[in-house]
């Protein structure tokens, strides 16, 4: 016998139970059984009507919106759709807004560099990331999941905490100041705060967690005998580690990258927090667009925007999840 | 080969693990400190964890976004472990691919979007049915339970993947229904999987400024609402020692799953073994 009843399941048999002489449940069934609803049905719709309420009908909405002209009031956008003497249906589309995008520069300008400072950051990611993965899938069983748990603590603590400590180490008064002042190595204390390292630290800080593990769970799967056999056959470590561990981990390269690039394209907190008031990102713009211009058509642009120079990275993201789940078949 | 690291390997590992704690210890050293200049020590004091405690905004914000975590966590328990469920065990129906893209683009979409568009969707709702009235809790549980329930997928669907199904298939074939099944096999199986994605939606929702920031009304304001708001004006020690309690509730927390999740994959082992044991002559 495998499942000799944890007190788990009879707890879960106790309550199936208990649900199943409970009225309104009985009398449910019956009227779903009447329908022809069966589980299945059940299964597979509830998830799927909630995500296609909650996450595709809103996009359509923010294209429609970006479509309207802004005006005062509640909400603060003419409607697109209008009923003309009650029987025409007239659409206003209105493609100004996205042409006020092309043409201001502060927009491009905003949109290049979120692009710049997303791909520097993923590839300091990547270059921190790597080792670190590397060496956790090669220690021992008994340190591993210790080294693992190091990793996923910090991403499980707060995120806007995270960015915060780096205010204070990144400051003016700052530790490594002072101890860079006492060594004499600089006779001005220097601030990185309100500039774009200091936007790069924070990225890489807290989306570092986002890298490894995909590259853990890469590395850690793969074959070590193949390494053993280029070694035997005289193949220097850095050359067996290029010809092999490198492309064979480039799914985990991938994932980890994509996981990274693409929310850090959108990232508002660290910016905000820790770059200066110069420094763009397309996120911050739209935050400011929204809340202090209270433009919500031009935001709704600007996310449209945003969202169509992140389908590619997206789609590429979901094909090799799917692979990745595909796998363990 | 396993066990021998190089040197440059050794070295980056230290650094790696620098970088990502010595941030984390340096807000837990300073929320000691007696001074209120941030970086100036200026003696052992536990000031800053009573004037945390003394600060209703704060306190408020916490008991509100605790509440809303753990409601959360639960809906987006149940609408992840079924779209888990559909994915990993229905291979084919219609729209699969669509529920497949609507469960992981959530994972990357950057929050603002996120946010933005779920508002714009709360006030179009408005003028529609006039439901939600306003923004405020229901609509942030909403928004966390849409973005939340995608890593619960991911959580379960991965774990379904590994489980065996000839479990289920031999219940099936004894006659037990489909739900029967879920409840007597699969739920105590993915457990576990459960419990990790209900700890990570619950974090996903107590740490979520962007998505709140857009989706929240007057008198709603989260935690991370009002941490942003204080850390905008620089550096506070409150904050420190918020930060402090914080770090050491998940250490504790991560360390006790840790260590029930061992647990009941030792368990899981002791039953194969006793069941392949009972079985032989």
């Amino acid at each position: 016998m495998v499942a000799q009843g944890g007190p788990s399941t009879l707890f879960l048999a106790g309550l199936r139970g208990w649900i199943r002489a409970f009225g309104p449940y009985r009398w449910a069934s019956d009227r779903m059984k009447d329908w022809g609803i069966g589980g299945r049905t059940l299964v597979i719709g509830i998830p799927y009507l909630w995500l296609l309420l909650f996450f595709l009908v809103p996009f359509i909405i923010v294209f429609k919106i970006s479509l309207s002209d802004v005006r005062l009031g509640m909400p603060p956008y003419e409607p697109v759709i209008q009923w003309v003497d009650s029987q025409v249906i007239g659409i206003r589309m209105n493609l100004a807004n996205y042409a006020f995008l092309f043409e201001d520069p502060l927009y491009r300008n905003a949109y290049l560099n979120s692009i710049k400072v997303a791909a520097i950051s993923t590839l300091l990611c990547l270059l921190i990331g790597y080792p670190l993965a590397y060496g956790i899938a090669r220690t021992g069983a008994s340190w591993r999941n210790l080294l693992l748990l190091l990793v996923m603590l910090p991403f499980w603590t707060s995120f806007l905490l995270r960015v915060y400590a780096w205010i204070g180490l990144l400051g003016r008064n700052s530790p490594f100041n002072q101890l860079l002042l006492s060594l004499g190595i600089i006779d001005q204390p220097i601030s990185l705060l309100q500039t774009d390292i200091a936007v790069y630290i924070g990225i890489v800080y807290s989306y570092l967690p986002f890298m490894v593990l995909p590259l853990y769970a890469n590395l850690e799967k793969m074959d070590i005998t193949l390494l053993e056999a280029a070694a035997d056959l005289g193949c220097r470590p850095t050359k067996a580690f290029l010809t092999i561990t490198l492309p064979l981990s480039m799914p985990g390269i991938i994932a980890g990258s994509l996981l990274v690039f693409i929310p850090a394209v959108g990232e508002f907190v660290i910016p905000a927090l820790l770059g200066g008031p110069d420094s763009l990102m397309i996120g911050r713009v739209l935050w400011e667009e929204f809340f202090n211009n209270r433009d919500w058509p031009v935001a709704s642009a600007v996310a449209i925007a945003m969202l169509l120079l992140l389908v590619v990275p997206i789609m590429w993201f979901q094909y090799a999840q799917a692979r990745q789940v595909g796998v363990h078949r | 080969m396993i066990g021998r690291r190089s040197f440059f390997v050794t070295t980056a590992m230290a650094f790696g693990f620098a970088f990502l704690y010595v941030p984390i210890l340096s807000m837990i050293i300073y929320s000691f400190n007696e001074s209120r200049l941030v970086t100036v020590w200026a003696g052992f004091s536990t000031k800053w964890y009573v004037e945390l405690f003394q600060n209703p905004q704060v306190l408020n914000a916490a008991k509100l976004s605790f509440k809303i975590a753990a409601i959360n966590a639960t809906g987006a328990v149940i609408l992840g472990t079924l779209a888990g469920l559909a994915l990993a065990r229905f291979r084919r129906f219609k729209g699969r691919t669509l529920l497949t893209g609507m469960t992981t683009a959530p994972l990357v979409m950057p929050e603002v979007i996120t946010g933005l568009s779920l508002l714009l969707l709360f006030v179009a709702m408005e003028q529609w049915f006039g439901w939600p009235a306003g923004r405020g809790v229901t609509t942030i549980t909403i928004a966390h339970m849409t973005f939340s329930m995608a890593y619960v997928t991911v959580v379960i669907q991965s774990r379904l993947s590994t489980v065996d199904e000839s479990l289920e298939e031999a219940a099936m074939d004894l006659g037990a229904r489909p739900a029967k099944v879920f409840f007597l096999i699969t739920l105590p199986i993915i457990f576990p999987a459960i419990l990790a994605g209900w700890l990570l939606a619950f974090t996903l929702s107590w740490d979520d400024l962007v998505i709140a920031s857009f989706v929240s009304g007057p008198g709603s304001s989260t935690l991370p609402l009002v941490i942003f708001s204080k850390v905008r004006l620089g550096v506070s020690p409150d904050i420190n020692a918020l930060a402090t309690i914080m770090v050491t509730v998940v250490a504790i927390g991560i360390v006790v799953a840790g260590l029930y999740m061992q647990r009941q994959e030792r368990q899981r082992e002791r039953d194969v073994q006793a069941a392949l044991a009972g079985n032989s002559p």
